[in-house]
């Protein structure tokens, strides 16, 4: 019985974390992108420099009519943000916030699940644009499956890199094995998943398939109210899971200072510094054509991952 | 820099440094203050010159009908009658003078271009920098002159010349005249000091 509570609780406390976190990110990206072109951004809405506009987005999303065009694929219309929001809050149960077991659940494939959950989230526009009888819509889902294919491996590659020089698959193992060393052996590897995890939350420079000056907004054209407001909340879901994976694969997680007391706090930090990053790098670069975008991926990324495969089982030889 | 057919990586240092100094950019703008005036908790500063409205300083006002012929958009409507003074002494004649009954600038119509302010010739008419005075109502933007006399108290004083510049003709005058009057007047105490035969020889100085 006690266990059952137990997974309740953690439970909750995911999804807690799942509905504020990312209004977190959210809200930080409103300021800081404002900041980044001389604005100030959002100033209104609660009272003290605009904090509570997210807040204020969902009450007006979900007092929208919530439309399905006629000729829509109705049950997988309606079900596909659903699809795309929910593998997040899976893989946000397995991550490691801190020492001593502090997870939702300890996952023994740890990379495995989170991986494979997170490229179902992809599934979820790939749903919303077939069935939503548009043609941007379809071109919306296409792109992002073009996408996902191409980014999914060399972002496999260098998480197995990880993997590889831990000797486990499990995240809390990964940390517990980690030294600060890994930090710069583990850099490309870094550069690499980070970089493959932005194409597929297909967060600008990779935004080809919500890309609104040529395909509206892709896959999400004709959600409106509160179907929309789900996608947008799995796209910053998507940002805080995409980093925090990053901070606890090549960053060390809850490793620093005052480790077995504040390592949840450490966690919390170099996700929210990655994210920043992935702000960052929205307001300074344009869109990268479909084109480059494939380019990119096959000649750019997967060769430097296995640069960082072969640099880790050199090393791994070497040190063993 | 000159521009090279072999792109950017033979131009710079080493490859990515137009991506470096994009993040730079975005990074530098985040940390300097951001441009924004918040306009209704803040008024912005206008230049003294601002076209924001027309006031009219009726006292001023003779129903000359200059601005309202001048103005392109005849967007300026006049309406006086003409009224008899009584002689001011007796065996003068009465003298007629024009009464303004109404003064209306139809600010729906008028294209700010300053051609009444300008054709004025007794200063009835002057810019205000008040912007704010937008109507539901089309029609409503037709203003009488009460709302325009009261303008009159939002007209700045007019900016001071440019230290290089030329004085003004009434100021230059009147220091002409004043300077006369001095030299005139030191001329004449110099003449009286300087003994009596000065003074018959030259019976006009001094007094013109």
């Amino acid at each position: 019985m006690s266990t059952f509570v137990d997974g309740i609780l953690r439970s909750v406390a995911a999804l807690v974390v799942l509905l504020v976190l990312p209004l977190v990110i959210g809200q930080s990206e409103h300021k800081v992108m404002a900041h980044m072109q001389g604005r100030l951004g959002p100033m209104y809405a609660g009272g003290f420099h605009g904090w509570a506009q997210l807040v204020a987005d969902g009450v007006k999303f979900a007092q929208k009519e919530d439309i399905v065009p006629a000729g829509a694929d109705r049950r997988v219309f309606q079900l596909a943000p659903a699809v795309a929001l929910l593998p997040y809050l899976l893989v946000l149960i397995a991550i490691p916030v801190g020492p001593h077991g502090f997870v939702g659940a300890g996952v023994d494939a740890g990379i495995f699940f989170v991986l494979a959950v997170m490229g179902v989230g992809v599934l979820g526009s790939l749903m919303a644009g077939w069935a939503s009888a548009n043609k941007y819509s379809l071109l919306g889902a296409v792109r992002s499956a073009a996408q996902l294919l191409a980014y999914e491996l060399p972002m496999l590659l260098a998480a197995a890199s990880v993997a590889m020089a831990a000797g486990t698959v499990s995240l809390p193992g990964i940390l517990g094995q980690f030294h600060w060393w890994w930090i710069p052996w583990q850099i490309i590897g870094a550069f690499v998943f980070f970089t493959a995890g932005l194409a597929e939350l297909q967060r600008p420079p990779f935004d080809m398939p919500v890309a609104d000056s040529e395909i509206i907004f892709g896959a999400y054209t004709e959600y409106t109210g509160i179907r929309f407001a789900l996608f947008l909340l799995s796209e910053y879901a998507g940002i805080l899971v995409l980093c925090a994976l990053t901070a606890v694969l090549y960053f060390g997680g809850w490793h620093g200072p005052f480790a077995s007391g504040l390592g949840w706090l450490w966690t919390l930090f170099k996700t929210f510094v990655l994210a920043f990053v992935v702000i960052w790098l929205r307001v300074s670069y344009p869109r990268l054509r479909e084109d480059q975008l494939q380019k990119f991926a096959w000649l750019g990324l997967i060769p430097l991952a296995l640069l960082q495969l072969v640099l880790t089982g050199i090393v791994k030889v070497v040190i063993s | 820099m000159a521009p090279s057919p072999t792109g950017s990586s033979s131009r710079s240092g080493f490859p990515g440094r137009g991506l470096a100094k994009g993040l730079a950019v975005t990074l530098r703008t985040m940390t300097r203050r951001s441009v924004t005036a918040q306009y209704p908790e803040a008024q912005p500063e206008l230049p003294p010159r601002s076209r924001g409205v027309i006031a009219l300083l009726e006292e001023n006002c003779t129903v000359c009908m200059l601005c309202a012929r001048e103005c392109p958009d005849w967007c300026i409507y006049i309406d006086s009658h003409k009224e008899t003074l009584p002689a001011a002494e007796p065996g003068a004649r009465a003298r007629t003078r024009n009464v303004l009954d109404r003064f209306a600038i139809d600010f729906s119509l008028c294209m700010y271009c300053g051609i009444c302010v300008e054709v004025c010739p007794f200063d009835a008419l002057f810019w205000s920098p008040e912007f704010e005075y937008a109507e539901e109502d089309i029609t409503d933007l037709t203003h009488e002159r009460d709302r325009l006399r009261e303008w009159m108290w939002t007209v700045p004083a007019p900016p001071a010349l440019d230290t290089a510049a030329e004085e003004p003709k009434e100021i230059a005058a009147a220091r002409k005249a004043a300077d006369k009057a001095a030299a005139a007047q030191a001329a004449a105490a110099q003449a009286a000091s300087a003994g009596e035969p000065a003074g018959p020889d030259r019976p006009g100085e001094g007094t013109q």
